[in-house]
């Protein structure tokens, strides 16, 4: 599934990275604690979570993960959002579904869950 | 002649201010070492092990320390990364060490740290990893990771 | 469905014994931000989360949630499940992740 795709799937708006939708995703991972996704993430997963702080951009960065989407309809202050453009072209949505429909939805339509292999 | 690149590279040594509540500082440096790596072209998996020590690490100095240092140096033949700071100190450094053990406060958990695994996940990515700690005056914590396979 | 049939559905390991086994469950809920779990969550649902501090307990006695779920086949301390069990709250677990766990789980109460 493209993000395009998820993104029409989930009825999620794009707050920034519209140029990068065309990017392929096979796996996901859930989480709301930046050390779980620092320890646990794989990488080129998609990022599901109710964090909208700045921390949550880097840490995506830093396990490069392909695209972040916010549920519960969360999203990150307009301030985070500017500096997000400015320094980094990772995709991020933002949807009403809540985590676990968000989950339930993605899983029913073939994403696997992320694993971390090495590290 | 065959020149081998490394030999004439200089050590690089990379240094941020981190103060006390400035939680940014973690991520932003987390995100700027990466950046330099991947622009020396070091190995992806060595990246992610240094920049989640980074961020963890810094994240420890902000949320606990009244200030302190993150420095990285790098070497052709690893990469070390040091935090030294002024502030409470580990009373018991086993006990921190263990994976749930927390002292943050609810603040700092609904920002999605402070869950105790800050240092377990360190002490994961390094290949060595030296705390030196004295409550009431502050911790150095030195890991690192070498470029050869585990 | 009920959190015996759950578990045994999914292959979960109950670590709080016979507690709340009966418990009907009506919805899931995924997230590890205790105050957001305050906010959002129904009655009768299966709380996923890798929280595994003891105030997951008073959250899920305030909540009435019907179980709290553990994935990735992460370890708890003793003192958390007897209190839960003293609690009457059903702790269960799983090896898959957070992500796939909230996925089965939304499978199964569709099913119904």
């Amino acid at each position: 599934m493209t993000l395009r795709e998820i993104q029409a799937y989930l009825g999620a708006e794009v707050l920034c990275g519209e140029g990068q939708l065309d990017r392929e995703v096979h796996e996901a991972f859930a989480c709301d604690l930046i050390s779980e996704m620092l320890a646990s993430a794989g990488s080129h997963m998609l990022l599901i979570t109710s964090l909208t702080n700045a921390h949550v951009i880097h840490t995506a960065e830093v396990i490069d993960a392909l695209g972040v989407i916010f549920v519960g309809g969360r999203r990150p202050a307009e301030d985070v959002i500017e500096i997000v453009k400015k320094n980094s072209s990772i995709p991020i949505l933002t949807t009403k579904c809540q985590m676990f429909d968000c989950c339930g939805l993605l899983f029913a339509r073939g994403v696997q869950a992320d694993r971390k292999d090495s590290l | 002649m065959a020149v081998d690149t490394f030999q004439f590279t200089p050590k690089i040594n990379l240094e941020f201010a981190i103060r006390e509540k400035d939680f940014f500082v973690a991520g932003e440096s987390a995100s700027r070492v990466k950046k330099t790596l991947q622009q020396l072209g070091m190995q992806q998996e060595i990246i992610k092990r240094v920049a989640v020590i980074i961020y963890e690490a810094a994240m420890n100095v902000a949320i606990h320390a009244s200030h302190g240092m993150l420095r990285v140096f790098i070497s052709p033949e690893a990469i070390t990364i040091e935090t030294d700071d002024a502030g409470g100190g580990i009373p018991d450094v086993d006990l921190a060490m263990k994976e749930g053990y927390s002292t943050a406060t609810h603040e700092i958990r609904e920002m999605g740290f402070g869950a105790g695994m800050g240092l377990p996940n360190i002490r994961q990515c390094a290949d060595e990893l030296k705390i030196d700690s004295k409550v009431g005056v502050g911790t150095l914590l030195q890991a690192t990771v070498y470029f050869t396979n585990r | 469905m009920k959190v015996g049939e759950l578990a045994s559905a999914l292959g979960l390991e109950v670590l709080t014994g016979n507690v709340n086994l009966d418990r009907t469950i009506q919805s899931g809920y995924t997230s590890d931000l205790l105050s957001d779990v305050i906010a959002n969550i129904e009655e009768d649902a299966v709380w996923i989360t890798i929280q595994r501090h003891i105030n997951i307990l008073g959250v899920a006695k305030l909540k009435d949630i019907a179980a709290i779920l553990i994935p990735n086949n992460l370890q708890l301390d003793q003192e958390v499940i007897d209190k839960a069990r003293a609690e009457s709250i059903a702790i269960l677990r799983g090896r898959n992740t957070a992500f796939e766990l909230s996925g089965l789980l939304y499978n199964a109460l569709k099913e119904v």
